[in-house]
This record gives structure tokens, sequence and C-alpha cells, in this order.
């Protein structure tokens, strides 16, 4: 195994996060502010407890979700697409890597960055709600698993773009409208029946379920299908990757 | 010899259908400069991305350093460096950490040292500090050697590395790759500046329309192709040149006080004596003769022609 490899992209990859540190930083805490300010106190004021909490906590899980997926796949997306972009892709598809090596370094980072994103907005959250969790180990293990998952899915899309606008389209136009109708600011519960089925097939429901079981010990959906789900997807993300590599699709002419 | 590269039956259609390697065999040996000569879409970028790693090949195989360079991918690409023919680098990194990543790319521990050498070698140690976006073109195609050299490659591919760059960076690279022969490093360069294949390498191989026309060592390039120019120096002008020297085909030099003939060097006869003696015949008076070798541009636009027609 080429260990030094994954070791210099990781570190080429968290360079560009820290030199943009600030922004990275101010930017979520801007936003779940903000979230907090319009859902948590002015609406989240007239609306009755959820499952027994108030709005405003009940929606963190789903706020952390939210962030850390979006963020998980841009930074997955980018990390690769950039290179590919500009051209300096040449030098990783001669260098004596594997298709592990390779997405162990780039989705690595974006992890880590997503990771770090949804700590800050948990630690922002804090100052808003009293918040308590249930089930820490959990719900760092959830969180982890989203962060690596979503990016892998960004380092997919990140391949497959051949222009900045593919880049976008993705996750604007699935991932976002996937993971507001997949719970974070409602319960399951609160849906008619039909919608309950309909909302099954959306995969986000299991993650946010799950995380949200890990904060407060209740969730819409059993956590071991949650731990299934994600546990699946994972998997699926990192086959699809494997077969790109074998076959060089969109890599390699 | 033993052959450090050896290409064999290689062909390669990319997906348009286009067939941009018609069979090609190549063994390159170890330590030698070889230069690849051919015109623009000749496949001479293609070859070297397939070698690289960067195009699969069609049919046909590689080994590099007895690696197969699909099967040993690792054993094959450690011991390449690769100069690309476009500029790519990251914009906003520094020259020295877009160098250190290449060594760390390749599994190589890390050596301030040694890149600080290669720095220093190729004028880029004041720019160290400087982010790859600020650099002159001439600059950036340094950090790109650079960065081939970074991992300490047995094998180097120069993909016309001094195309656009100017006459003192040019001077420089043949320096760094007379230095880096030295040392017992392959050379694989391609280029346009025939001039170039002529100033540093061993082996020239010319390339057209997918083939490889053949390989051949430089000097023996030459003189099998090589025409000469014997240039005559008269005392006096002529005002033209005497019907009785027809059968020479002379040409007046640049004024009209020299006579050129052209003649293949390995022609059975020259005709040189013959000239000479019906010059004085005619009354012409000769000061000097020199005669000079047609450069390799000329033995190149003859082969291309040639598998043209
Ligand atoms: N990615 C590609 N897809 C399709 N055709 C290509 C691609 N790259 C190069 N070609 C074609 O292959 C031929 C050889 O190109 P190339 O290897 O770049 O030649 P050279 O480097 O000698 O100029 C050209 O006709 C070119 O148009
Ligand atoms: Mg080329």
């Amino acid at each position: 195994m080429n260990a030094g490899a994954i070791w210099a992209i990781y570190r080429f990859e968290m360079a560009r996060f820290f030199r943009t540190m600030t922004q990275s930083f101010i930017s979520p805490v801007i936003s779940t502010s903000l979230y907090f300010v319009i859902f948590g106190t002015a609406i989240g004021s007239r609306i009755e407890e959820v499952d027994g909490l108030s709005y405003g906590a009940f929606i963190v899980p789903g706020l952390i979700m939210l962030s850390v997926i979006q963020q998980a796949i841009s930074n997955g997306s980018f990390g690769i697409y950039f290179p590919k972009f500009i051209g300096t892709i040449y030098e990783l598809l001669s260098a004596p890597v594997n298709f592990l090596e390779i997405v162990a370094g780039y989705v690595g980072a974006a992890a880590t960055k997503a990771l770090f994103i949804g700590l800050v907005i948990l630690g922002t959250a804090a100052f808003f709600v009293d918040l308590s969790i249930a089930h820490p180990v959990a719900m760092i293990a959830f969180l982890l698993l989203t962060c690596l998952s979503f990016s892998l899915l960004g380092f997919i899309i990140g391949i497959w773009a051949g222009n900045f606008e593919q880049l976008q389209i993705v996750p604007l136009l699935i991932v976002t409208p996937l993971v507001f109708l997949g719970g974070a600011f409602y319960s399951l519960s609160m849906l008619p029946p039909i919608w309950q089925t309909i909302t099954l097939f959306n995969p986000v429901v299991y993650l946010i379920s799950g995380f949200r079981w890990a904060f407060f010990d209740q969730a819409d959906l059993p956590i071991l299908l949650s731990l299934f789900a994600i546990t699946g997807f994972t998997a699926g993300c990192l086959g699809f990757v494997w077969w790109i590599f074998r076959t060089g699709w969109r890599l390699r002419d | 010899m033993t052959a450090i590269v050896s290409i064999k039956g290689l062909r390669k259609a990319y997906a348009s259908g286009m067939e941009a390697l018609k069979g090609v065999d190549l063994d390159i040996e170890e330590g030698e400069i070889l230069a690849l000569l051919g015109p623009n879409g000749a496949g001479k970028t293609t070859l070297i991305s397939t070698i690289c790693g960067i195009t699969m090949p069609t049919s046909g195989s590689i080994t590099v350093g007895g690696h197969d360079t699909l099967k040993g991918y690792r054993g094959a690409r450690q011991l390449i460096g690769l100069v690309p023919q476009e500029i790519s680098l990251e914009p906003f990194e520094t020259v020295w950490s877009s160098v250190s990543f290449s060594r760390g790319l390749f599994g190589k521990r890390r050596d301030d040292a040694k890149i600080e050498a290669i720095l220093r070698q190729l004028s880029l140690w004041d720019k160290r500090d400087a982010k790859t976006m600020e650099l002159s073109g001439g600059m950036k195609r340094r950090v790109l050697i650079a960065k081939a050299l970074s991992h300490e490659p047995r094998v180097l591919f120069l993909d016309e590395p001094t195309a656009g760059v100017d006459v003192e960076l040019r001077k420089d690279m043949w320096e760094t790759v007379a230095q880096l022969k030295a040392d017992g490093v392959t050379i694989i360069l391609t280029t346009h500046y025939i001039e170039e294949a002529e100033a540093i390498a061993d082996r020239v191989g010319v390339i057209s329309g997918g083939r490889l026309l053949l390989v051949e060592e430089k000097a023996a390039l030459m003189q099998r192709m090589g025409r000469k120019t014997l240039s005559i120096e008269l005392t006096e002008p002529l005002e033209e040149i005497p019907d009785s020297l027809g059968l020479y085909d002379l040409e007046f030099g640049p004024d009209k006080t020299s006579l050129l003939y052209t003649y293949d060097r390995n022609a059975e006869r020259t005709g040189i004596a013959r000239l000479i003696g019906d010059l004085t015949e005619a009354g012409i008076v000769l000061s000097d003769i020199a005669t000079s070798q047609s450069s390799l541009e000329e033995i190149f636009v003859g082969l291309v022609k040639e598998d043209g027609a």
C-alpha cells in the first residue's frame, strides 16, 4: 500500500481547507444561527412539542445532517473535479496508486472537513437549545458514516461532472430536496399515511431518523434499519468508485 | 544494452474511433536520450500517455523496467517521471508544496534536501514560496519538470518541453537533461524543434500517422539520409551559370560570387571531382570550397513526405 500517497493527497486537500478556514467556519455558523432564529424561535414558538421535544431541539440533528451532507458532497466533488478541470489529474493517473488510496486521500479529506462543520454546527446549536446526547458514540458513528458516504457520493459526482453546472446540479436538484424531505424539520408521524410510505424510499430519512435516535433515544424508524441503510449506501458508493477506476470511466481515455 | 521500456504491438483507438497508434514496437535503452519527432497529431502524446497510464491501450503490451504497465503498474510507474505537454498546475499552491506533493504521491519519504537540490538546479529556489499562478509560462514549465523529478525517476518523459519557451530556458533545459543523462536517467522527449533532437538526442524516432517510421542513431540517420551541400566561392561574380554546367543543377549562393552544389554523400559518385574540372574548363576561378550537412529537419520533412506519398 502506498500510505505516503494517501497522506500526501490528504494533506494537500486539507491545506486548501485551512487556507479558507475563516470562511469555512463562519458560513455554517451564520446559516445555522439563522435556522434557529427562524425555525427554532420565530416559527418554533408557535409549534407544539414534537415527540416530546421542543421544536428547537427537535431540528438539531436534521440541521446538522443537512449541512454535513451538503458540505460532504461539495467537498468530495470539488476535490476531484478541480484537478480534472485544470488538468493536474494527469499526475494522479500516472502515479503508483490504486483507487482505494486515491479515494482514501480525497474522500478522507472531504469527510474530515464535513465532520468539522458538523461539530461547529453542534456547538452553535448548543447556544440556542439545551442539548443532551443520549448515545454519544452512536451519534459520532452516524456523523462519521454520513460524512464518509456523502463525500464518496460527491467524489462520484466530481468524476462524472463534465462542467461546473453538472457539478452543482445533482446536489441542488436531488440531494437538497431529499434532505429537506427527509424529516429534518418534521417527524414522519406528522405526515399523511401515504406520504409516510413514499418517504421510506428516501434514503436520507433513515439517516436523520438514526441520528435523532442517537440524540434523543427516540426515532421514526428502528435504529438497526438506519444503520443498515447508511452502511449499505456507503458500500454501494465504494463499489461504484471501484468500478470507475477499473474501467477508467470519465477518467482515462 | 538492456531495454528499460519495451513496447510491443501497441495500438490505441480512442472512443471517437480515431486510431492514434497503429501498432508501435519500440525498445528504449537504459540511459539513452531518445527524441520522438513527428508532426502535430502524429500520436506522440498518445504514446507517452499510454506508457504512463493516463490512457488505456487498445491492444499490445508495454513494460517499464520489466514491469507490465497494466498488471504491474505500481512498479512501472514508480520508475517514471512525466512532464506533460500542457502546462497544468494547482494555481493556489506554492512551488514548494506542489513539488513536495508529487514526491509524496509517489510514496517517497519526505526529503527536503532533495527537493531543494531539484529547485536549485532548475533555478526555482527563489520562487519556492511563490504561488504557481504567479509564475511565467517558462517558470511553470520548470515546476512541471521539478515535479516529475521529485520522486527520482529512472525514466523521464518530456512531452514538447521547450514549446513556447525562450532560448535561455531551452538551453537550461538541455543542460538539465544532460545532467540527468549523466546520472543514468533514460530520457524520452518529443519535440517540434529539430535542432533540439539534433543537439541532445542519442537516437531519433520519427512518428507519423500513428506509426513509428524509424528509430535510428542520430548520426546514422543523418548519414543515411544526409544530403550535403558544397558551396563554391568564386573570385569574381558570375552573370549566369554557363550551359556547359547544366547537368549539375547548380544554384547561386546569397550573391553571385558563390555557387551551391547539392549531392548525396552516400552516392557512389558525388560528382565533385568532375564538377571542379568542368568549372576550371569553363574559365571559372575558385577561391574556396566548403561542405555543409543538411539538418535533421530536412531529413525529417523528406521522410514524412515519403510516408504520405
Ligand atoms: N482524447 C482524445 N480523444 C480522441 N482523439 C484524440 C484524443 N487525444 C488525441 N486524439 C487524436 O489522436 C491523434 C494523435 O494525437 P496526439 O497523440 O496528441 O498527437 P501529437 O502529440 O503527436 O501531436 C490526433 O489525431 C488527435 O486528434
Ligand atoms: Mg502532443
